[in-house]
């Protein structure tokens, strides 16, 4: 009986010893994020922080590594069938967080939710695009025109397991405008390496890493905590008083003051966003500016003139204390199959600037707006700030307006249009140059024929919808359409370079930079960097 | 005293139209809550859709009508950005802000008042006058420079302190409390502090120079011709009638607590309405605007009936006018 009893003792000393051990060896990721991770339906908000934190508990057929570069996610490999006929096989043995086995079904069923109404997500897959099962592990999509990129959003597009969806009565996204709770707005059952815990909105989220994972483990973390904390001030302290171990973005004025800490360090990498600025080449009198009767940006000088005025290095030094990269195109240079330097930047060249603008009848200069959000990008309003008196130099008068982007991108975007010139970043949702091509420089109207940005047919534009400028050039429209269809990817990049110089030659707008990413990271943590911003904790280890 | 509370509730009606009007005037300008709550590649059409679905293209009148109506139902809708019943987010984060609004407000009164009466005692002694020079500083720094700087001294210099959060919460039914755990209340020293800093000073300020005034008036003169003890002159008579502005003030103060909270809290990342608020602000989410608007000026009304009332229980004249205008 005693022997028996002392038995227990050691085996529960030893239990207890085990997870003492454990308890030592405990690898928190803490991190703080300035936004707000409001709803966990996978397709209500297509927005990067959202759906990059989602990445780790849901997946998608396809995955991103750390330096963008695609490789098999829930699909193990895909091919062409014919030009209109994508095939994917499917990773077997791989189950949901809570048991249930991933198979073709939750495909089909996750490609009919994303498009439904609610969605966010719609574009992942075109509407015309069929998802059909073959078998248990494989899924056909078939479309009406050729696709090359089918899958390059598909990173985002996270698979749903069709069965906890339907019995929990969430086949489809909330309803905008809907009086009831959407079960997966606080649930979730991916896949994906990690399993959500408890979620707070706006308060705090954990986490803890799924057992079952089908991958290699790449991370030695126990649990993951998020918390979102909007004040930067706040968000540093935090990170140097060692209460989260990771933060970002650290605000261009804090970085060497994380730098000069003894626990934390700022990492400091490239982003895939182009900040730039847009000129109303559509309208037939410009808003917001002395000159009455007629628009001075349809005229290519005048818009070449503002482009040399700007003084992209003072701004790289003096606003953004080195943390960017000048930028000659509207899409970052591991976008592109272009060479950094095939086509050079436009020189800040003041006196080129003013006789470009005596010669297209303004040697006096003009009056002319420029609308600007303040809590968007990096420095946002101190780059127009900067601009403005750039271009005042030369005898372009700003009235600067820089405002929150609550109030700016309503302002500014379709079907308001109000402005006259403007500045925003763009990073394209596909990652490569034919969504930028579509989005910001195909000719914004509902039919060929019609007038650009026509008032009636304002909300139907599709392609060339981010085309705020109305910038309008039939031939890159043609060679855009068949850009989007190419399936030979040689000659696709042949004509993105291309494509890319007559945007260029037009000066259809004046890209300024690519920001620099600044995430806060503690000593003894080890990240890995992506270009959208992502964090992706599968790579990370603590020390 | 019934008729009293009759009386000030139709005037509460009132205030909270009013309220309402203001608030809803305010949203047309707060921008688009449409271009918040979708990503670049939603088309133009299904943004306009998605307007008219949530009542944005109504007539003004009409939409103010049904956000009467509905808030008379305490009927506060989804909010458009988490997708659940605002009531239920709201009943999840008011325990935090009446929590440290409650602290920070029993600080201002428990160190005020013994601090005004001290100052007022002993106008020329040395603690004071530096009892003085403090609460100069307390009136006069913004608030979130305080917290920064709290943050800043016993966070991240000194390590003492948690710079943000409640720590660990227990939950007491539906309600979460910060009080019971280690964490928790040291989570809510710096907020309450930097929540009460203002209101103590204010409420110091106003005892000193109450008491000063009564310690002047005859009845205290006499109080001490006839040889009472010093404590039964001072804290018996003079402090006793120095509490009916007090009471005013701090009553009022209460409802400003709760509304500087938002300050506060989002320089601490405290989870209460205040945040709650200030996040909703920036992603345009209206039904939580609405609400928290709502809310607050409910408690402003409800605080000034209370003090009210109060009123005529310390101070016997109301209660005699009150009853006379009903003669």
């Amino acid at each position: 009986m005693k022997f028996k009893t002392a038995v227990t003792g050691l085996a529960l000393g030893a239990a207890l010893a085990v997870s003492a051990t454990a308890a030592v060896q405990a690898k928190e990721l803490k991190f703080a994020f300035q936004g707000t991770l409001t709803s966990w339906d996978p397709y209500r908000l297509n927005e990067t922080f959202t759906l990059g934190t989602m990445g780790n508990v849901y997946e998608g057929l396809i995955h991103r590594k750390p330096n963008m570069v695609i490789e098999p996610g829930l699909a193990v490999s895909w091919e062409i069938m014919e030009p209109t006929r994508w095939r994917f096989h499917l990773r077997k043995g791989v189950k949901f967080h809570n048991g249930n086995d991933f198979n073709a079904d939750d495909v089909v069923f996750s490609a009919t939710r994303v498009r439904a109404e609610g969605s966010d997500l719609k574009t992942r897959i075109s509407a015309d695009t069929k998802a059909i099962k073959v078998d248990d592990y494989t899924v056909d999509f078939v479309s009406d025109n050729p696709n090359p990129i089918i899958f390059s959003e598909w990173g985002t597009w996270n698979i749903i397991d069709k069965e906890w969806a339907t019995a929990n009565n969430a086949v489809t996204p909330q309803n905008v405008g809907g009086t009831e709770e959407n079960y997966l707005t606080r649930h979730a059952n991916g896949t994906g390496p990690f399993i959500m815990v408890s979620h707070e909105a706006g308060v705090k989220t954990t986490f803890k890493p799924n057992p079952n994972y089908w991958g290699k483990k790449q991370h030695n973390l126990t649990s993951v905590t998020y918390t979102p904390i909007g004040q930067d001030a706040t968000r540093v302290a935090a990170l140097l008083s060692g209460q989260v171990n990771m933060a970002y973005p650290v605000p261009v004025q804090d970085q060497a003051r994380v730098n000069a800490a003894s626990n934390a360090s700022v990492l400091i990498g490239p982003e895939l966003r182009t900040i730039f600025i847009g000129m109303d080449q559509f309208r037939d009198e410009l808003l917001h500016s002395s000159v009455k009767g007629k628009n001075p940006l349809k005229d290519k000088r005048v818009r070449e003139a503002v482009f040399h005025a700007i003084d992209i290095k003072a701004i790289q030094k003096k606003v953004m204390r080195n943390l960017s990269e000048p930028s000659s195109l509207m899409i970052a240079p591991s976008l592109t199959p272009i060479s950094k330097d095939h086509y050079p930047r436009r020189a800040f060249d003041p006196a080129k600037s003013k006789s470009l603008l005596a010669a297209a009848g303004y040697p006096n200069g003009f009056e002319i707006g420029l609308d600007c959000p303040n809590d968007r990008y990096v420095n946002d309003e101190a780059i127009c700030t900067a601009a403005s008196a750039m271009l005042a130099k030369v005898g372009i008068k700003v009235k600067l307006l820089a405002q929150p982007k609550a109030k700016f991108f309503p302002k500014v975007l379709a079907p308001n249009l109000d402005y006259s010139m403007y500045l925003l970043g763009w990073t394209p949702g596909s990652l490569e140059a034919g969504n930028v091509l579509r989005d910001l420089f195909y000719c914004p109207r509902a039919s060929k024929g019609e007038a650009l940005w026509a008032k009636e047919s304002r909300n139907k534009v599709g392609k060339g919808k981010f085309n705020i400028g109305g910038y309008c050039n039939p031939a890159l429209d043609a060679l855009t359409d068949k850009i989007l269809s190419e399936t030979n990817m040689k000659m696709r990049d042949e004509m993105i370079t291309k494509a890319m110089g007559i945007t260029v030659d037009d000066a259809a707008y004046v890209p300024l930079h690519q920001q620099a990413l600044a995430w806060g990271v503690a000593k003894g943590v080890h990240v890995k960097q992506r270009g959208d911003n992502v964090f992706d904790w599968r790579y990370v280890m603590i020390d | 005293m019934i008729a009293l509370i009759i009386r000030r509730s139709y005037q509460s009606v009132v205030v909270m139209l009013v309220v309402a009007l203001l608030a809803f005037t305010m949203f047309r300008y707060v921008g688009d809550p449409v271009s918040m709550m979708v990503g670049q590649d939603t088309s133009l059409e299904q943004r306009e859709a998605m307007r008219v679905s949530l009542g944005l293209k109504d007539p003004v009148p009409v939409q103010f009508a049904r956000f009467v109506m509905n808030t008379a139902q305490g009927e506060f809708g989804i909010s458009y950005q988490l997708g659940r019943p605002v009531a239920e987010i709201l009943s999840e984060r008011v325990p935090a802000t009446l929590e440290l609004s409650l602290v920070a407000a029993l600080f201002a009164m428990l160190v005020g008042i013994p601090m005004g009466v001290y100052t007022a005692l002993h106008p020329q002694k040395w603690l004071s006058k530096a009892f003085l020079t403090i609460s100069l500083v307390g009136i006069s720094l913004p608030t979130f420079l305080i917290g920064i700087l709290l943050i800043l001294f016993f966070g991240v210099l000194l390590n003492w302190l948690p710079t943000f959060g409640r720590g660990e919460v227990v939950m007491l039914g539906g309600w979460s409390t910060g009080f019971l755990s280690g964490s928790g209340v040291k989570s809510l020293l710096m907020p309450a502090f930097t929540l009460g800093m203002f209101q103590l000073t204010l409420i110091m300020r106003l005892v000193r120079s109450e008491m000063m005034e009564v310690l002047l008036t005859d009845y205290i003169k006499f109080a001490r011709a006839r040889g009472l003890s010093n404590k039964a002159v001072n804290f018996g008579h003079a402090l006793k009638n120095t509490l009916v502005p007090v009471i005013t003030i701090t009553g009022l103060q209460i409802g400003n607590i709760v509304a500087f909270a938002t300050i506060t809290e989002s320089v601490f990342q405290w989870p209460g309405v205040g945040l709650m608020f200030i996040q909703a602000i920036g992603l345009v989410d209206i039904p939580i605007m609405s609400a928290y608007l709502v809310l607050v000026a409910l408690f402003f009304v409800i605080i000034n009936l209370i003090v009210d009332i109060l009123y005529h229980v310390v101070d016997p004249r109301l209660r005699v006018d009150g009853s006379g205008a009903h003669g």
